[in-house]
């Protein structure tokens, strides 16, 4: 919202710096966003009348105007505007004037004709951006006068952003009655004068639906000029808050709107039939709106109707059919009070915006409907001429808003604030805010009754915050609470994310966050077929349009965009929700996952370089679960939607699954385009289980024994079929089980592999001796030749 | 007999003169001194000799012993002492690079959250999560937040088509925690929020924390001190300047939001909003069932990737979520 120090000081005299008195609203909860000059700073131009104009001899587009500025004298100047022409009263800037650009005006010789300054567009004295002709000022304006003493130059904008409780805010009158609470001086403005009848012409309206319109005020003026201009000090008010000016009746309607927070609109009498109905929408009404716009409003929305249809969308937006020309000579002007909440469905279902509307929906002075006819018919008559009937209100009692007294209670709100609260200085706050207090000063209880404007004052907490804001939260003390001790039992707790993303740090991982949609195109790339993905009803873009299901689109754009950059080797996590929908339900779990690609250690000395492969993902998944003591961990080949059918596993911790590893599908490599083999790995944080306190086991103090043995096998036999061979042969020696190489080659045949196993031996109550290892390895090396055709190696 | 002891020891040390090495050593010690050695052997044969001649020759092999001993121990030190000279000729370049890779990174985020996290730990604030697609009676309705309240145009809201959307802020994990557990709370839930908004300065995505104190006794001013101290703490300064200032929401009230002014190394100048706080709303209570005459509290929400770049220095927000490495290395 936008109000300019100038209009403010009509209202109040505030006798502090513009810089002050922002920082006053804003500690009262009225953020000043903006504050900048309502024009550059400009000098040196004056009125002037356009007295003879005469084509320039060798020009076609210029004109030679001769113009006459009183006590600035008469000069000869060319120009280019369309709209010069005789008897014009305009703005001339003279040699030595500065104008909006911050240039300095001067003598010009335009193909050999002298110009003695410049006439003036808005554009070029700071009023608008409209630099289409030449300013047109009011012909009864006198010659010679300075620009500044027509319209006040030395202006600020201030711009608030009004929280949506205060809808009291939203004029010029709501934010110096604000200023007047936290100055504690007196508004200047008192009331707006009734303008008396000089009709009797009246407009009949009635209240179809009094809970979404509970006051309609209306007023006939006849004779009324429309065709003149909008006054410029108006025109420049309506600009410096931000409204375009439309024509003079609707500049009058959006000018009271400003000034005192309650929305208008102008119908064009003669273009109404019957009489006025304020009623609910009915099924496929339409209407076309003052910008245009066709619109099907439907059932459910406000309309102002007469006896042939709609005519507006109530404290929305004006028909463009009933509305206010040039050529209108009778107006009917309509103020009235919408209900916020109805008001806020309509604008939002139809999704419109207008200042109407954001001060409707927020609320306006249940009270204010009268006064702003009167004081729009007092500018009306002032600048249009024209005949005012009397004022007309149609209110339905039951329904209007009614201030209600609240309980206060002093020794409360000193709780709620920790403070100690003076009495007569929270008395005094209430009177500044025009609240009616009943009770005597040292009464435990008062009873509060704020202005009508105040609808958000409900409640004894809604008071409470009055009271702090008045007298300002820097008063406030900063106390610490008392709390009661506590011990949080889960700090003695694994942290599984935690401990999981310091270790994979460790490895050299980076942590990623990406966006939680992703791609419609990355819909069932990855996951399970039989999920739905759940799409956005209103996604940004398309590019956010899916609510992810598996952390990996994310990551591999991510890689991309790092591969893309000339990473030489890139490995990213992610700890974050993934969503799933089957049937109703709908699943969001935590997970983590990486993906990792190119060199597995950086180019170095004394290491030949290696690619990142399956195995060193395959460790730093056995680290990560061990670092959060989990044991019981299998990898199984598995086959999964997006990934390599040869180069996955499916991770299972105690025989459940509990996450995913494997090689990027190469077509799915390919479409990211992409050379490099990309690894990725999954964790279902939920599907782990909750790390067990280690139960220690006593030492044995007896020597371990180590043998290597290497065992040919046929291809098709996997490693963990040899090592689990190994253990179920076992005869209670064998205390660790490693596999330390793979063979194939020379002296293998050609569908057989060789695996060297290191097998470690250790008895918990004796020295095991040779003979006694021996029986052991026969039974393993029997069991393998019976189960699994192995054989020791020659 | 008599002679032999000088014989062998003569003879010992002749050897001992020529070992090189340890082994060698040894191998000599248990020729003469070894449990079958010469020296040993001699002393067994003593038993063999009259009575008289016993003593002295006794006395010879033991003392030719004892030398030989004494040689040995010399021979062996100085052996141990030649070698360790050896060993220590070896040179290495130790400024050439170590091996392996070097260590990863935590996102800024993640740290910004794990420091807020701390800091309130200490303040017996426990950590609760929510989930990220949530009600209209969570995220809005219980918050006093109802159906076409003006509030609502604050949070550009993404809905899916069953009416269910995305938490427009963590205010809802309150909700939760409040409906199932019992005053005194004191929780913070960090967590992702999203807002249909996207450019420069917003982003669809981002991280909140929310704090909820409840207990009998709290207010607006110890809000007021725990914020403080939260602030100065993260941002390690005791001079930071803090400034409450009144706003709105509509599940708390008085409500106010917390300007701070950083020193002018970051660069920023004026006052930059951080959080959003107030008392919880008596409305708010009462619809989780819980009495506002007995309980009071604050609540606050913390932005946390505008306190990751003020902390950080970050000056765009969409750098967050790029995950470049250039970017997410210099918090390594």
């Amino acid at each position: 919202m936008k109000v300019t120090t100038e209009w403010l000081a009509e209202f109040i005299a505030i006798d502090s710096s513009v810089e002050q008195l922002a920082e006053r609203l804003t500690m009262a909860g009225l953020e000043v966003e903006h504050i900048q000059p309502a024009v550059p700073a400009i000098c040196g131009v004056v009125s002037a009348r356009i007295t003879r104009t005469s084509p320039h001899p060798t020009a076609d587009r210029l004109q030679l105007c001769e113009v006459d500025a009183g006590a600035f004298g008469r000069h000869l100047i060319i120009c280019g505007a369309a709209n010069a022409r005789h008897d014009l009263m305009t703005i001339l800037a003279l040699p030595g004037a500065r104008i909006a650009d911050g240039k300095e005006v001067q003598k010009s010789t335009i193909r050999d004709v002298e110009s003695a300054g410049m006439l003036c567009s808005a554009a070029e004295i700071g009023f608008g951006d409209d630099s289409m002709g030449i300013l047109e000022l009011d012909p009864a304006t006198a010659r010679g006068v300075e620009l500044s003493t027509l319209v006040p130059l030395d202006d600020t904008i201030i711009e608030i952003n009004v929280t949506p409780n205060r809808g009291d805010c939203q004029s010029v009158l709501g934010i110096a009655r604000e200023l007047s609470a936290i100055f504690d001086r007196p508004l200047s403005f008192q009331r707006v004068l009734s303008v008396a009848a000089e009709t009797a012409s009246t407009f009949s309206a009635s209240l179809q639906a009094p809970d979404k319109c509970s006051c309609y005020v209306g007023r006939v003026i006849e004779r009324v000029d429309a065709s003149v201009a909008t006054p410029l000090w108006l025109k420049e008010r309506l600009r410096r808050c931000g409204v375009r000016s439309i024509n003079v009746v609707v500049d009058i309607t959006n000018y009271t709107m400003l000034a005192l927070g309650q929305p208008m609109h102008a119908f064009d009498l003669k273009r109404l039939n019957g009489a006025i109905e304020v009623r609910d929408g009915r099924p496929n009404e339409r209407l076309v709106l003052l910008d245009g716009t066709d619109l099907e409003f439907g059932e459910g929305s406000l309309v102002i109707a007469d006896e042939k249809g709609p005519l507006a969308l109530a404290g929305v937006m004006g028909g463009r059919a009933s509305g206010v020309e040039t050529s209108t000579t009778s107006v009917f002007l309509e103020s009235a009070y919408f209900d916020p909440i109805s008001l806020a469905s309509t604008a939002r279902r139809l999704n419109i915006q207008t200042d109407a509307a954001q001060r409707f929906e927020r609320g306006v002075d249940p009270d204010g409907q009268a006064r702003a006819v009167e004081f729009a018919t007092r500018l009306l008559l002032d600048i249009c001429g024209g005949a005012p009937g009397p004022t007309t209100e149609i209110s339905e009692p039951g329904q209007r808003v009614a201030p209600r007294a609240i309980e206060f209670r002093l020794s409360h709100a000193a709780e709620v604030l920790g403070m100690s609260l003076d009495v007569n200085n929270v008395h005094r706050i209430f009177e500044r805010l025009k609240c009616r207090i009943a009770g005597s000063l040292g009464a435990p209880i008062w009873s509060i009754t704020p202005p009508s404007y105040r609808f958000d004052l409900i409640e004894e907490i809604d008071l409470i915050e009055e009271v702090a804001r008045i007298r300002g939260y820097e008063m406030l003390p900063a106390t610490r609470p008392h709390a009661r001790t506590t011990l949080d039992r889960r700090a003695s707790r694994v942290n599984i994310a935690a401990v999981m993303r310091d270790y994979l740090v460790a490895d050299g991982y980076f942590e990623a966050i990406t966006y939680s949609f992703i791609p419609s195109s990355w819909t069932g790339v990855f996951g399970d077929p039989t999920s739905r993905a759940l799409e956005l009803a209103n996604p940004i873009s398309q590019e956010m349009a899916v609510m992810r299901s598996s952390l990996w689109p994310g990551l591999l754009l991510a890689a991309q965009h790092n591969l893309n950059r000339q990473a030489g080797s890139v490995r990213l996590f992610e700890v974050g929700m993934v969503f799933e929908a089957q049937g109703n339900n709908v699943s969001q779990t935590v997970k983590l996952a990486g993906v990792a690609v190119g060199q597995a250690d950086p180019k170095q000395w004394g290491t030949p370089p290696r690619e990142v492969d399956f195995f060193d993902l395959k460790r730093t998944i056995d680290n990560l679960l061990t670092a959060t003591r989990v044991h019981n961990i299998q990898f199984i080949p598995h086959l999964e939607a997006g990934l390599h059918p040869g180069q996955t596993a499916a991770i299972l911790v105690n025989d459940k699954h509990a996450g995913m590893l494997g090689l990027l599908h190469p077509k799915i490599r390919n479409s990211l385009e992409l050379q490099e083999n990309i690894f990725l790995f999954e964790i279902s944080l939920e599907a782990l289980p909750t790390p067990l306190r280690t139960s220690f086991a006593p030492l044995s103090r007896y020597p371990q024994v180590r043998r290597d043995i290497s065992i040919v096998v046929p291809e098709a036999v996997t490693a963990d079929t040899v090592l689990a061979t190994v253990r179920a042969a076992d005869d209670g020696l064998l205390k660790d089980l490693q596999l330390f190489d793979v063979y194939r080659g020379q002296g293998i045949d050609s569908d057989k592999k060789s695996l060297a196993l290191g097998l470690i031996f250790q008895a918990s109550s004796s020295t095991l001796t040779d003979d006694r290892v021996e029986i052991t390895i026969e039974k393993i090396l029997d069991r393998l030749s019976r189960d699994l055709g192995g054989a020791l190696r020659a | 007999m008599t002679g032999s002891a000088e014989f062998l020891l003569d003879q010992a040390l002749a050897e001992l003169m020529r070992v090189g090495t340890l082994a060698e050593l040894d191998s000599t010690r248990i020729k003469y001194l070894g449990k079958k050695g010469l020296l040993t052997d001699l002393l067994k044969g003593l038993g063999r000799l009259p009575p008289d001649e016993r003593p002295q020759e006794g006395g010879e092999i033991n003392s030719a012993k004892q030398v030989l001993s004494d040689a040995l121990f010399e021979r062996r030190t100085a052996l141990e002492e030649a070698a360790v000279t050896r060993d220590t000729k070896a040179r290495i370049d130790v400024t050439l690079p170590g091996r392996g890779r070097g260590v990863g990174g935590l996102h800024p985020v993640t740290l910004a959250l794990q420091r807020i996290e701390a800091l309130f730990a200490q303040a017996g604030f426990e950590v609760v999560e929510g989930p990220e697609i949530e009600d209209d009676y969570h995220n809005f309705e219980a918050l006093n937040i109802p159906a076409h309240h003006p509030a609502r145009a604050m949070h550009d809201t993404f809905y899916f088509p069953n009416g269910t959307l995305l938490r427009t802020h963590t205010s809802p994990v309150q909700v939760r925690v409040m409906s199932e557990r019992k005053p005194p709370l004191r929780i913070i839930a960090p967590g992702r929020v999203y807002r249909c908004d996207y450019d420069q300065t917003h982003s669809p995505m981002f991280h909140q924390v929310e704090g909820l104190f409840l207990d009998e006794q709290i207010s607006m001013s110890d809000l007021k001190g725990i914020l403080h101290d939260f602030l100065r703490a993260f941002f390690e300064d005791d001079s930071l300047q803090i400034r409450f200032r009144p706003s709105y929401f509509p599940f708390t009230e008085p409500s106010a939001e917390v300007d701070i002014k950083l020193s002018s190394a970051h660069g920023l100048s004026g006052w930059l909003e951080v959080l959003g706080c107030g008392m919880v709303h008596p409305r708010v209570l009462k619809n989780v069932g819980i009495d506002p005459g007995q309980y009071r509290g604050f609540a606050f929400g913390l932005g946390v990737e505008r306190l990751a770049m003020l902390l950080y220095g970050v000056n765009d927000l969409r750098l967050f979520y790029e995950n470049d490495l250039q970017f997410l290395q210099q918090f390594a």
